[in-house]
């Protein structure tokens, strides 16, 4: 798939605090690359960057050939934001802010009619065309925000944290929006620091933490990194020494955390039983149990020895 | 009743975490009352430098000395000036009055003292927007012109009471009792004059003793001011009379607007905080769009609202446009211009925007002041008038005055209108240099 966005060795820093450290990733048309890490990593900086915001210390991007730092505007033509804020004026009705943002494009004005209908359309909004943002609930304000971006028809999408305060409904909705995006054959750049929308929505993952890149890949890729595929959490009564567990055959990995058990193995029905023998064995009850795949959490976790929501 | 503390206390804690919002609901207090208080007598009790023309036709020696007397007062600052020119300089409001003793002067003032002859007639035109000035300078004509003339006629010898008796014995058109009463009068004086008091003792005892006399003597020969005034509102059109709702408005407009300056500057903070500013830096617009579209926004939102403002004075007040339209129009520009200016100085210089708004105001109320919107500037001290030359909202004031009630032509408003340019340069220049592009 072609390549839209390229971006290599991105540096930026405020003083002596370094936000980006040799940032470089590609998104392919058509292609969702999520940008997950905690609060504070550098992903919205990384955004900033990209999207022509932020002037970086180092680093070249391009979007469909075209260099920002050669090509100002006619990269910017090409990049549609949506900012973590609802950056929408209140007092102008839905379809009177993304006109508003189209014109800023030059779009012509039939053009920017057609174009304003079209992606209300697509974020549901159509028959509240006429009505103010003040009106909206949270979910329609961050549809009509993603509209806004995406009026005059960019290449590439930059979404940071779009989601932000959304209800279930309306975080379904975009995910829906960004999966016709997606086939409509856009490239777009996803931060958030919730692994569940990442693991939903994107194709590949960069992992940022501290400013720099600590893995990329796909979703199976990255949890190749984990010493083990499967995960079963035993929440338990009583003391136990997570050692007598890391003996047995198949364990890979056991932690104990506020009475939570948790045991890294690759064969679950295998290894299973012989865990609950062990627990049964040591006086430890078993209050609750389940069990599931590997997933960015433990990559974090394993990455960084720090959790997402730290 | 813990609740109720709690929530006091976050109150007071967040009202007091900003500090620079507190700074200014202290300061901003503080500096107006001090401000004002040094006006109305807290440092200083007598206007200054009141600037006002004497042009003396008459050129005697009284006539000589009263202009002496008036330079030398300090509530006034008089230039020398014809008839014509100072005329003019009152009228593009230069000056504050122009006084005009006639000729004859000398030679009448002394007899119409005693009512012995026809006063002669000072002119008096004055800028009708300054009406407070005119009692003043009237008064202080009055006091210089009494001074030197009694003390011309009581210490000028004997040959000017002598000169003065003989008037008054030849006066047929005095009631013989009256002349009778003067004559009297005059020999008494004359008996004073040459008894033991020499010199300035003498001419002090006479001075004070013809201000008693001008203001007690009852059935005894009276004294009168020794001149008439004819009082004149210097316009620039004949049949235009001075509206003051056009000097008002010119104030009150002014300041209005550049508070809507200051509303346009903190929405632009508010536009940084909700991200919209981001927004709009990632579209391919250039800085100079981005800002030019703020300032000529602004500036066409102040040209709208001016015009409004005057349309209702021209309707409902009689104010109407008796200069130049066209300058008119252009000190309207040059100062939606400023405004807009302004107001992207503040927003470039502003960190939040609830600060911003009260540093902004009290910015915005110090101009409006100093430009003499509230009171006129002749009350402020001397230094304080010079400072005023600096400040754009003066130069506003002034052109909109000159373009409406003043009646002056448009050369009268290209000052006005290339200060404010100035002073829109100037802002827009450090603005420009001071503007945080990156959030």
């Amino acid at each position: 798939m072609l390549e839209l966005l390229q971006a290599q060795g991105l540096r930026k820093s405020y003083g002596d605090r370094a936000a980006v450290v040799d940032v470089s990733l590609t998104v392919r048309a058509g292609e969702l690359l999520g940008l997950l890490g905690p609060n504070g990593a550098g992903k919205s900086t990384t955004v900033g960057v990209i999207s022509g915001l932020t002037v970086p210390d180092a680093g070249t991007i391009t979007v469909g050939g075209i260099t920002l730092a050669q090509d100002e505007f006619g990269y910017k033509r090409r990049i549609g934001l949506v900012p973590q804020e609802l950056a929408l004026f209140d007092d102008l009705s839905a379809l009177a802010n993304i006109e508003l943002f189209g014109a800023l494009y030059d779009l012509p004005r039939p053009q920017l009619k057609r174009r304003s209908r079209e992606v209300l359309e697509m974020v549901g909004l159509a028959e509240r065309a006429h009505d103010k943002p003040a009106t909206f609930s949270g979910g329609m304000k961050r549809r009509l925000n993603i509209a806004c971006a995406l009026v005059h028809d960019p290449d590439v999408l930059l979404l940071d944290e779009p989601t932000a305060g959304v209800d279930p409904q309306s975080r379904n909705a975009i995910f829906d929006n960004l999966e016709a995006l997606k086939r409509a054959g856009k490239a777009l750049v996803y931060t958030t620091h919730y692994m569940e929308e990442a693991e939903r929505l994107a194709d590949r993952i960069v992992i940022i933490d501290h400013g720099r890149v600590v893995a990329s890949g796909t979703l199976a890729e990255l949890v190749r990194v984990l010493p083990a595929a499967q995960r079963l959490h035993i929440d338990i009564d009583g003391t136990l020494d997570p050692a007598v567990l890391q003996q047995l055959p198949g364990v890979k990995q056991v932690r104990l955390e506020a009475g939570r058990l948790t045991v890294g193995l690759d064969d679950l029905a295998l290894v299973a039983p012989a865990v609950l023998q062990v627990l049964a064995a040591h006086g430890a009850s078993v209050r609750h149990l389940d069990s599931g795949r590997a997933n960015l959490e433990d990559v974090f976790l394993a990455l960084t020895g720090r959790s997402l929501r730290d | 009743m813990n609740a109720f503390v709690a929530l006091v206390r976050k109150d007071l804690v967040l009202y007091f975490s900003n500090r620079r919002a507190v700074i200014m609901s202290i300061a901003a207090p503080i500096l107006i009352a001090a401000f004002f208080g040094s006006l109305f007598g807290g440092g200083q009790s007598k206007p200054a430098n009141i600037p006002v023309a004497i042009t003396d036709l008459d050129r005697s020696a009284l006539s000589a000395r009263v202009v002496a007397a008036m330079r030398a007062d300090p509530a006034l600052t008089v230039s020398d000036a014809g008839v014509d020119e100072a005329l003019a300089q009152v009228k593009a409001g230069k000056l504050r009055a122009s006084v005009t003793l006639p000729a004859g002067f000398g030679e009448q003032a002394g007899g119409a003292l005693f009512g012995a002859a026809e006063k002669p007639q000072i002119v008096l035109h004055y800028d009708p927007s300054q009406s407070m000035v005119l009692p003043l300078v009237r008064g202080l004509l009055a006091q210089h012109v009494m001074e030197q003339v009694s003390q011309s006629v009581f210490n000028g010898g004997g040959s000017v009471m002598t000169g003065l008796r003989a008037q008054a014995a030849q006066d047929t058109r005095l009631p013989a009792e009256r002349r009778d009463e003067l004559l009297a009068m005059f020999d008494s004086i004359a008996r004073v004059q040459s008894s033991a008091l020499p010199g300035g003792a003498a001419a002090s005892a006479a001075s004070s003793a013809s201000s008693a006399s001008a203001t007690t003597a009852a059935g005894a020969p009276t004294f009168s001011v020794p001149f008439s005034t004819r009082e004149v509102e210097a316009s620039s059109k004949p049949e235009a009379r001075y509206n003051s709702y056009a000097h008002s408005f010119a104030g009150m407009g002014v300041q209005f607007i550049l508070l809507m300056g200051v509303d346009v500057a903190v929405g632009l903070l508010l536009m940084r905080r909700m991200g919209l500013w981001q927004r709009l830096r990632a579209a391919p617009l250039s800085r100079a769009k981005l800002l030019g579209s703020r300032i000529a926004s602004c500036a066409l939102i102040a040209i709208i609202v001016f015009a409004v403002i005057y349309a209702v004075a021209m309707a409902f007040f009689g104010v109407r446009i008796e200069g130049s339209v066209i300058g008119f129009a252009a000190v309207l520009v040059a100062f939606a211009l400023l405004t807009a200016s302004f107001g992207l100085l503040i927003a470039a210089l502003g960190r939040t925007p609830e600060a911003t708004r009260g540093l902004a105001i009290l910015a915005t109320l110090l101009l409006v002041m100093l430009g003499g919107a509230w009171v006129p500037s002749f009350i402020f001290p001397a230094w304080l008038q010079t400072l005023s030359l600096f400040v754009p909202t003066r130069w506003a004031i002034d052109g909109l005055d000159a373009m409406t009630w003043r009646g002056l032509p448009l050369d009268a408003a290209v000052l006005p209108v290339a200060v404010m340019l100035g002073f829109t340069a100037l802002f827009a220049v450090v603005a420009v240099y001071r503007f945080d592009w990156e959030e």
